[in-house]
């Protein structure tokens, strides 16, 4: 369950020692955006030491290498492999090859470092048009890709076209990105919403983003944790609908019946589908039968 | 007309007879920015007068000029409720041959009353005053709103001098204090330092730990069962606290609960709670800031009160005693609840009881809100290094691991389980602030008494020892 | 052997992180520890650093530490920084 990632600058160690705190699902330590470059060194230090010592307790670990167009990102993962987040965040994903040259030296990693092969999942961040493009081949291009990420500043930068609150402008991308992450079967996940203070703006904007499919979203403030999770969460009433659609489904066939309905409705497999992942998410954070 | 316009502090101190061995009297809501204490005992050096005892309400680090006093022993007696750590770290090394004594904001003026520390003279610090002594400090360039601390000083000392420095036509309308107590008025040019009296605005913390406790602590007061019509509040000015607060506003106006009041020293936070609907009524010992100054000026909903009405126990009641939550701070705490907020861990003294004992003490439900650790120095211990408030008081620990509830509270345990919250053992969270911090050495105090704790009612409640000097 | 030819530094002096300086010494370790819990702490710092160093197979440096109430893990990773920014390449 990832409903909320919260963005962790890489070289700041008074959040760094808090982030399981804070109430994210995961935390994305950034060697990127947030490491000036004459820190890279001691921001990866410091994060593999991190990783290494504090116990994050259920609290999911990322961390974001520099882009592979840069001379950073073999030293970003020989460093933070050593002792293995949870996934890698690679920026500007654009391309199948790109991430198959990812793949190849983490599996060199994985055997000098002893971790199981295949073991460290990819998160691609799709920023770029061209990324954009190609989002559902690069969901295909390794085992490893778990999710796609899309980062809408750089995107719409790339576009040419302003950032705006209500986000039309990255409609198209966000839904490309969904279908994709989906046709490939692994997760999609929504840029952060950069406004701290804004919280009305927050809350519409990871609305907008569940109802296009998205599994959950980003945060660069802590602020925005607590509403994206509540967003994310199945309600009370999806929570209680889940629970009857599998009461009736097992009742069914029990008695052998094919189809059934639930207040008027014909519950099909997607249904069924659905009911599962929501009573899953409502164990998860506690709040199941 | 008549006048007790005195022309220099000198006449003032001297016809009101103060002689070696006295006792005289400061309240500090003129905070870090106060003149006045410094004015009055360079005033006293200089007329030779010596061994003087000091009753202030509290000491700031603006004070420190009193150190000296102290070394060329003019003052050799301090009775305070709070001293922040600049002076504090002097009288740790033991520089005073009497200890400090320590009361509460209600334990003060409650033995000013009865009698067990008379004041031989009392300085007020008004903002505005008219010429006969009605004085207040909602007006006047270094206005500071409410005098509540410095009320039982001006009642029951023998002599009582109005210092200000803005003098207006008699009579001054809505006083604080009124002419019947005063003798002398002597007008300077400035009482104090705005930049140091009041803040601009008081700032909610916008550390992202701080906001994690303080939504916590706003679940607990939620599902406390005292969030109803009528529900009364304190708070604290600390940043986590302020945040507390601002939670505790949404939830309020989101469920329709209208509150009585809202206590203590008032922030802008509590008067933008007042002009929200969220309570009816402000209870105000001390302003913090410019909106709290403005609105107990402006806003008859915001209403002034003296230390001993606000804490006291030498009345028939007082204020604190019909508070429903009360949320706190904690330099440390044990894992029997028991709080330190008059030194840091070292022993060294960097603060004082204020009114957090009373408040503990009065509230039905009285929180303390304190990170695991705060740089490495973890929180929560086996024993505090000092009793400021006696565990029995204490019903919540929010930290950002978890809510430690006192075990005399089992009904509050059920019920914050049940609402989902995060209950946890204070010694778990002791441990587990342990494992990331490692166990602290303990620094083993000197052999000399430089304070005393005394609780409201009078009783010794600990005892504060020298630093030794390494 | 690890070989620090050249002063550098690591870390801030921010709360909660610590600001390390790493020089060549004059044929063992020397350590200058400055320290907000130098009471509670202070020896167990102390010996991290040298844990970190005998590990990194430094003998031979001085070092200035500022400590801001570091925790453990964080003090290790500006020492460790420091000192790779401070030896021989390769």
């Amino acid at each position: 369950m990832r409903r909320s990632m919260l963005f962790i600058p890489g070289n700041a160690p008074g959040l760094l020692i808090n982030g399981n705190y804070l109430g994210a699902d995961a935390l994305i330590f950034d060697l990127e955006d947030a490491v000036a470059p004459e820190e890279k060194d001691a921001a990866r230090i410091l994060v593999r030491n991190t990783l290494k010592y504090m116990d994050f307790q259920g609290c999911e670990t990322i961390v974001r290498i520099n882009a592979l167009d840069t001379e950073y990102w073999k030293a970003d993962l020989e460093e933070v492999l050593k002792h293995k987040p949870d996934l890698i965040m690679l920026p500007k994903a654009g391309t199948e090859e790109e991430i198959r040259t990812a793949d190849y030296f983490i599996s060199e990693l994985e055997s000098k470092f002893g971790h199981m092969p295949g073991s460290v999942g990819i998160m691609a961040l799709i920023e770029t048009a061209k990324g954009l493009e190609n989002a559902y081949a690069i969901a295909g291009a390794s085992q490893r890709v778990m999710a796609l990420f899309l980062g809408a500043e750089d995107l719409t930068a790339d576009l040419r076209c302003q950032r705006t609150r209500e986000g039309r402008e990255i409609e198209y991308a966000r839904s490309r990105l969904v279908s994709a992450a989906r046709a490939a079967g692994i997760d999609a996940y929504d840029t952060p919403f950069t406004d701290v203070a804004d919280d009305e703006g927050i809350r519409s904007d990871a609305l907008s983003a569940k109802a296009l499919g998205f599994s959950g979203k980003a945060a660069i403030s802590p602020r925005h944790v607590s509403v994206i999770n509540d967003v994310f969460s199945p309600s009370p009433d999806e929570v209680n609908y889940a629970y009857e659609v599998m009461e009736v489904i097992t009742q069914a066939q029990m008695q052998g019946k094919g189809a059934v309905a639930l207040r008027g409705k014909m519950i099909d497999a997607p249904i069924v589908a659905r009911a599962r992942q929501v009573i899953a998410m409502a164990e998860e954070m506690g709040a199941g039968r | 007309m008549d006048s007790k316009i005195v022309s220099t502090l000198r006449e003032a101190i001297e016809l009101a007879g103060l002689k070696d061995g006295m006792t005289i009297s400061f309240h500090h809501h003129l905070r870090n920015g106060d003149y006045v204490l410094n004015m009055v005992m360079d005033q006293v050096a200089a007329m030779g007068i010596r061994d003087l005892t000091i009753n202030a309400s509290s000491l700031f680090d603006c004070h420190s000029p009193l150190l000296a006093h102290v070394k060329n022993r003019v003052v050799t007696k301090i009775l305070t409720d709070y001293m922040s750590g600049g002076i504090g770290r002097e009288i740790s090394r033991g520089i005073m041959e009497h200890p400090v004594e320590f009361r509460t904001h209600g334990g003060r003026p409650s033995d000013i009353a009865q009698g067990r520390t008379p004041i031989d003279v009392a300085f007020v610090a008004a903002p505005c005053s008219d010429p006969m002594g009605n004085c207040s400090g909602k007006y006047g360039k270094s206005a500071c709103g409410s005098l509540g601390y410095a009320h039982a000083d001006a009642q029951y000392a023998r002599k009582v001098i109005v210092i200000t420095d803005e003098l207006t036509t008699y009579p001054l309308l809505d006083w604080s204090i009124d002419e019947t107590r005063v003798d002398h008025v002597v007008v300077v040019d400035a009482i104090g330092d705005p930049r140091g009296i009041v803040s601009g605005t008081t700032r909610i913390t916008r550390d992202p730990v701080g906001l994690v406790m303080a939504r916590q602590a706003a679940q607990v007061i939620r599902h406390s069962g005292l969030l109803r019509d009528g529900f009364s509040f304190q708070t604290g000015a600390g940043g986590a606290s302020l945040a507390a607060a601002s939670y505790l506003k949404e939830i309020m106006l989101r469920e329709n609960i209208l509150g009585s009041f809202g206590l203590g020293g008032i922030t802008g936070y509590m008067v933008d709670m007042l002009k929200a609907g969220c309570f009816e009524k402000l209870l105000d010992v001390q302003c913090f800031d410019l909106n709290a100054v403005e609105s107990i000026r402006k806003d008859p909903r915001h209403q002034e009160i003296g230390a001993e009405h606000y804490a006291g126990v030498s009345g028939r009641s007082a204020v604190v005693d019909s508070l429903d939550v009360v949320i706190l701070g904690a330099a440390e705490i044990d894992t029997d609840f028991n709080v330190n907020v008059h030194t840091d861990s070292s022993g060294s003294i960097m603060g004082g009881s204020g009114g957090h004992s009373d408040t503990a003490a009065g509230a039905r439900l009285s929180m303390i809100i304190a990170p695991l650790q705060r740089a490495r120095l973890p929180i929560i211990t086996d024993r505090v290094t000092c009793i400021s408030t006696p565990g029995r008081d204490i019903d919540v620990l929010v930290t950002q691991a978890g809510i430690a509830i006192n075990p005399k509270n089992a009904e509050l345990k059920r019920s914050l389980i049940s609402a989902g919250l995060n209950i946890v053992d204070i010694g778990d969270l002791k441990e587990k602030a342990e494992k990331l911090t490692g166990r602290p050495a303990r620094p083993v105090p000197g052999e000399r008494e430089v304070a005393r704790v005394i609780y409201r009612d009078g009783s010794l409640l600990d005892r504060i020892y020298n630093v030794r000097q390494s | 052997m690890s070989k620090i030819i050249r002063r550098a530094s690591a870390g801030t002096l921010e709360s909660s992180d610590v600001y390390v300086e790493v020089w060549p010494g004059g044929g063992a370790v020397k350590l200058d520890l400055e320290s907000v819990v130098e009471l509670q702490f202070g020896d167990a710092i102390r010996r991290t650093v040298m844990n970190i160093l005998e590990e990194m197979n430094v003998a031979d440096a001085e070092l200035r530490i500022v400590d801001r109430g570091a925790l453990d893990c964080v003090l290790r990773a500006r020492v460790e920084a420091a000192v790779r920014r401070g030896e021989a390449q390769g």
